[in-house]
């Protein structure tokens, strides 16, 4: 997992309410079987006309917004399913931090194992940044837990452990074999 | 102070960790399936790790299973997720209820009935529907897969404790509503977010009188509500139907005497409390694009209010003021991990006994496990679905997710006993309306959803 501190980028707006892991992949990239890249299958649904020409009205498809690493969104994002193949594929397309005025539980997680930084901002904050000119820069700073956009700074919050884990790239299972004692002595105190 | 039940369990699971920060949870029981886990497999191979307990895994096969002939695979991509599982668990020693075992079903049907889920455990699985486990008064939540190779190789998982929420659901359901049509019902009422952050505890008299089957529909939807934890305190309807079953611990009297102690002292330890008088609940049905998106049969659609409404109406092809009786019905799903279970075809058989379907109507009944199927066979249930018209299917997760080749047409209106209505989820233009068993077998017969409190009073 490629390690995060700071991320300078321009932002897509994708504003909905709501969006579901069935919009943010499509059914055929939950079949695949190998750790494929998975970063055309984002946003399928919107994302292409049913010609299969890319669909010009959708943000993602804005060439002024073509390289952004930052998605910027509504409530309640990555809610439905727990396919991490949704966070995978927001990875794959070049994403490095989504900024939402809420998340799902279970996507929260996933994005944060899949080493993009959620990051949740008041409702306002994100109306600000999604207002931004397309080429405008925003800045995200993980050590100081900050969004920053024209002269504006904004904090975040995010548990020092899922932070230390996105900003060093550590896996999951690495960071467990330090608790291998532990997990043996409940195995023998509870079998 | 006391503790919640759910706190109760968290405590008894903690590996490591202080509270307030993440915590290592010990997983009793890890329930694997053909979509989630073979990215899983992959790393474990890569980093030349072992499954730590196979003994605590058990996987099935049900999101891609062909459930008209489920030995005839013609989606080559599906066939080999399939066979990755198989081969998978062949090489790293794990269970697999295979295609044609008489274990083979929804992994959230087959837990319970297999008492494989039981009362005081942490279970993980890679899918949202988790929660259903939680009826038995249990943690169970849904994980991606990373999560899943976690549990795997250490047989824990880091999870930051939820807080705590209470929904009190009291008073006589009336006839005509559901266990379905409370959690619909909350849902309508609370939003598709209203329990982000959240571990839910339902209780009161309504849930007290509920059956197991009934229970894990609840807790099964929790996640439609923004909550990955749902659960139900264990009582004796719960130890009624741990009995018996395969996998039933064997020193059941112990086991029993340890799982009465899981219960929230006080319902002062919630953070939070929802109440819901069951009395005034109605049959509930979704006209929208998420599961919030719902209304009493009786109720009409709401005014559009923002772009989220718009673009639902767009979809949907519904308008603002109209009922649900006024939604061309045209294809009816009976199944899934909310209602696919034994007892739902017990009610959708009773209803649709000595009648036929509407003609415009093309029906599916999909049991969610090889041992429901064959329980409802020996009752003679097959025979009355497709005596009524209604095709009677090989178990699995089918048109609830469109994954394999069962699916709705696009444009076409499906009255469906699943958990989401979300765009393209039953196909790519399909429209869902969530109901209960009994709702969408009376839309199955009439072409469109009536006011069953008035053919069940």
């Amino acid at each position: 997992m490629e390690p995060i501190k700071t991320i300078s980028s321009h932002i897509v707006p994708v504003m909905d309410d709501n969006i579901d892991t069935d919009q943010l992949i499509s059914r055929d990239s939950l079949k695949e079987v190998a750790k494929a890249s998975f970063a055309d299958m984002l946003f399928y649904g919107q994302r292409y006309l049913a010609s299969g020409a890319k669909n010009p009205a959708f943000p993602l498809n804005d060439p002024q917004r073509a390289g952004a690493q930052i998605l910027i969104t509504g409530h309640n994002f990555g809610c439905g399913s727990a396919w991490e193949h949704a966070a995978w594929a927001l990875r794959d397309y070049g994403f490095r931090a989504v900024i939402a005025k809420d998340f799902n539980d279970i996507f929260y997680m996933n994005s944060i194992k899949s080493g993009v930084l959620p990051i949740e901002l008041t409702d306002a904050q994100c109306e600000l940044l999604a207002a931004l000119p397309a080429t405008a820069q925003v800045t995200v700073d993980l050590p100081q837990q900050t969004v920053t956009s024209a002269g504006q700074t904004f904090k975040f919050k995010i548990d020092p452990l899922w932070k230390s884990k996105l900003a060093t790239g550590t896996s999951d299972i690495e960071l467990t074999s330090e608790f291998n004692t532990q997990i043996d002595q409940f195995e023998q105190d509870n079998n | 102070m006391g503790q919640t039940m759910f706190d109760k369990l968290w405590q008894r699971h903690v590996v490591a960790g202080k509270p307030g920060e993440p915590q290592l949870l010990y997983v009793d029981l890890q329930l694997i399936h053909e979509v989630t886990s073979p990215q899983a497999f992959e790393g474990l191979r890569e980093n030349h790790r072992q499954v730590r307990r196979p003994d605590k895994t058990f996987a099935t096969l049900d999101h891609n299973v062909p459930t008209a002939d489920i030995f005839n695979i013609q989606d080559v991509i599906s066939r080999k997720q399939i066979q990755t599982l198989e081969k998978n668990t062949k090489e790293f020693g794990i269970r697999l209820a295979d295609l044609g075992d008489e274990d083979q079903g929804i992994v959230h049907v087959i837990g319970p009935e297999l008492g494989l889920t039981h009362p005081g455990m942490v279970i993980v699985c890679g899918d949202s529907h988790t929660a259903t486990h939680g009826a038995f008064g249990s943690i169970g939540f849904g994980i991606g897969t990373s999560e899943v190779e976690h549990v795997l190789a250490t047989q824990t998982i880091w999870q930051q404790k939820p807080k705590n929420m209470g929904v009190h659901v009291h008073g006589q359901l009336p006839k005509g509503v559901y266990a379905k049509d409370i959690i619909l019902g909350l849902i309508a009422r609370e939003g598709v977010a209203f329990g982000t952050g959240y571990a839910i505890e339902y209780y009161g008299d309504t849930i007290e009188r509920l059956s197991m089957e009934e229970r894990m529909s609840i807790c099964n939807m929790t996640i439609e509500g923004g909550a990955k934890y749902g659960c139900i305190q264990p009582d004796q309807t719960t130890f009624d139907y741990v009995k018996g079953r395969k996998y039933t611990p064997k020193d059941l009297d112990a086991a029993i005497a340890n799982w009465r102690t899981l219960f929230t002292d006080s319902t002062a330890d919630f953070d939070t409390i929802i109440d819901i008088d069951a009395s005034q609940l109605a049959p509930m049905v979704s006209w929208g694009t998420n599961p919030g998106m719902t209304v009493a049969v009786d109720e009409a659609f709401p005014p559009v209010s923002d772009e989220n409404t718009r673009k639902a109406y767009d979809y949907i092809d519904l308008k603002p003021g109209q009922t649900a009786p006024e939604i061309p019905i045209e294809y009816a799903f009976f199944g899934s991990c909310t209602n696919g279970r034994l007892s739902d075809l017990q009610v959708e058989a009773a209803i649709l006994k000595g009648h036929q379907i509407d003609p415009k109507v093309t029906a599916l009944v999909v049991p969610g496990s090889r041992r429901v199927k064959l329980a409802a066979e020996a009752l003679g249930l097959d025979k009355i679905f497709k005596d009524a018209g209604c095709d009677w299917r090989e178990p699995g997760c089918s048109a609830c997710l469109a994954m394999n080749p069962d699916k709705v047409p696009a444009g076409v209106h499906c009255a469906s006993t699943t958990n989401r209505n979300f765009e393209g989820r039953q196909g790519a233009g399909a429209r869902t309306h969530l109901a209960s068993p009994a709702m969408v077998a009376y839309a199955a017969l009439n072409g469109h959803f009536i006011d069953i409190r008035k053919v069940e009073a």
